[in-house]
């Protein structure tokens, strides 16, 4: 299998070089990604840092870096300094970055080595890389079909074979819901684990950056490199931050059972509740439990989300950087360079973002919105009390057909189950739970764990246990 | 939400918008709109006044500057849409009365 681990195992074996593989993964992207077209820009320079990674790690074996020579895929929103970073817009379209996210100074630290930057909706609006002023991506398992979204790149990188591991970022699922798509692991870190520092800003309540891999022991290792404390974001926090969430032999599972009923793929219900039945076979507590306030997630969720959007998004205005539309007074500046550079979607949150923040609407939507995120909160805390982890599906479907969702509201609704999450600020995890059958082609599907705040390696534990082992 | 109204959201956030984007955007955005509604069926009380998501509390660093003097000056420049010597171009905002 294509992880870290084994790459790392055959690099001090003597039987692979970080620069052999480099060849590889360049050769494979330059064959494959013509029709997937999961990157933006590719790094062709990162075959001269395989090369010094070799003789590095020939000098240093065991003693080495844990990432050194580990080709890694990046998210077209993350920042590398002097790399083309557009957030798959044409706002940013020539924008390059002036300095390197937090995440990825440590992953440099750690060895990684970057070899491109992955396509995503226009400014991680959406959940299918359609939106993308970059061209659309197609999932490498089915390509009738969208690989998720938004971190849809970074996930078809990984499917495709192409690099062991993508670094999305996820605000309501954007790197769960293409995990599960693509049939890969994806976490979602509690929030404030992993800087903000040089991630472009979509909700910052909600944002948070993550590993896609196959393993779950591979997220765990890139989390364990990218997470910590970090001076330049005031929202990130220490690891002694929440009260210690243990790792055990054998947990009690809740389900929100009442959740699972509407419109949910009738093939995906059955996937998981054969997923429980394994659950209770290896001698797991399958619990239901009530999560009311679940159900308004998504109706709270659109409005937060687009009113950070609204206010995050402002900065784009065509005077400091990225594109600028010239015209005859600066307010005419301002409104052409929005239109002309933001895509449909995008325009459609700010709108929305500005309309629930507005006068005499605030309370009633915003004030409401961040109630309900209050008292999910409670919610969850008591249902936590009760049981280790929470469990659903990642997705109410399978991977879609390309152009299918054209309802904006439809392709909201795909996430219904991860949103809660980002909401409340708890970490989750998604890996394949099965495979379900769409016009003879076999598509994965993932399940989801959530863990109490603080709890992301509780939930690592129990996806090596019930995912990793018996792969 | 009718097309002025979303006109108006496109003023308030300086987004030039077409007449056919207004007729779009007041579908989608009333549909939305239905949809979150929802989320006024919740009722708080004196309790829930101040929002309890986040860890609430301060968070201070050193005020010190990190990076040597220009380190970032050329890049940040280059970026821009317009710049003379080592400044950033705008246009006027204030105009005389000639004009």
């Amino acid at each position: 299998m294509f992880t870290i681990a084994n790459l790392r195992k055959q690099f001090l074996e003597g039987v692979l070089t970080p620069k052999k593989l480099m060849e590889k993964t360049l050769a494979d992207i330059k064959a494959k990604d013509k029709d997937i077209n999961a990157f933006i820009d590719v790094y062709d320079e990162a075959l001269l840092e395989a090369e010094k990674a070799t003789k590095q790690l020939a000098e240093e074996g065991e003693k080495s870096a844990p990432l050194l020579g580990i080709p890694v895929a990046i998210k077209n929103n993350i920042l590398i300094k002097g790399k083309r970073k557009a957030a798959a817009s044409k706002m940013l379209e020539n924008y390059k970055a002036t300095y390197d996210a937090t995440i990825i100074s440590r992953l440099r630290a750690a060895g990684a080595i970057f070899v491109g930057s992955t396509n995503m909706d226009e400014f991680a609006m959406g959940s299918s890389t359609e939106s993308s002023y970059f061209g659309i991506t197609k999932n490498p398992l089915d390509n009738k079909r969208v690989p998720g979204g938004s971190s849809g790149g970074s996930a078809a990188a990984v499917a495709m074979g192409a690099v062991p591991v993508a670094i999305g970022t996820d605000t309501g699922g954007s790197i769960r819901q293409p995990a599960s798509y693509c049939g890969l692991v994806g976490f979602k870190p509690t929030y404030g684990a992993v800087s903000r520092y040089g991630l472009m800003a979509m909700g910052s309540s909600l944002d948070q950056a993550g590993p896609l891999t196959n393993t779950v022991a591979d997220a765990e290792l890139i989390h364990n490199v990218m997470a910590g404390l970090d001076p330049m974001d005031n929202t990130s926090i220490a690891p002694d931050t929440y009260k210690e969430v243990s790792i055990k032999e054998k947990y009690t599972f809740g389900v929100p059972k009442k959740l699972l009923v509407d419109g949910i793929d009738p093939d995906v219900f059955n996937t998981f509740n054969r997923h429980l039945e394994v659950l209770e076979a290896m001698g797991h507590k399958i619990v239901e439990v009530d999560l009311p306030l679940f159900e308004k997630g998504l109706a709270a969720y659109y409005i937060v989300m687009p009113a950070e959007v609204s206010s995050n998004l402002a900065r784009y205005d065509g005077i400091r950087y990225g594109l600028s539309v010239e015209a005859d007074n600066l307010l005419d500046v301002y409104q052409k360079t929005r239109a002309e550079g933001f895509g449909r979607e995008v325009k459609r949150r700010i709108l929305l973002g500005t309309y629930v923040l507005s006068s005499g609407y605030y309370d009633a939507f915003y004030g409401k919105a961040e109630l309900a995120r209050s008292k999910m909160r409670q919610e969850l805390n008591e249902v936590f009390n009760k049981v280790d982890a929470i469990i659903t599906p990642t997705t109410p479907t399978p991977a879609f057909k390309i152009g299918e969702k054209s309802d904006p509201l439809a392709m909201y609704r795909e996430d219904i189950f991860t949103v809660p999450v980002n909401l409340t600020g708890v970490p989750a995890l998604s890996f394949p739970m099965g495979m379900v059958e769409r016009e003879g082609v076999s598509l994965p599907v993932g399940v989801q764990y959530i863990a109490p705040h603080g709890g992301d390696n509780r939930l690592f534990a129990i996806g090596k246990k019930i995912y990793d082992e018996r792969l | 939400m009718n097309k002025e109204d979303i006109k108006h959201l496109g003023q308030l956030s300086r987004i030039e918008l077409s007449d056919e984007d207004a007729d779009n955007f007041s579908k989608e955005i009333s549909a939305i709109i239905s949809y979150v509604e929802v989320v006024q069926d919740i009722i708080g009380n004196e309790d829930d006044k101040e929002p309890k998501v986040g860890a609430r509390f301060n968070v201070f660093r050193d005020d010190v500057v990190i990076n040597e003097p220009d380190s970032y000056t050329k890049d940040i420049l280059a970026e821009m849409p317009k710049s003379q010597d080592r400044y950033l171009v705008v246009k006027k905002i204030l105009q005389t009365e000639s004009e």
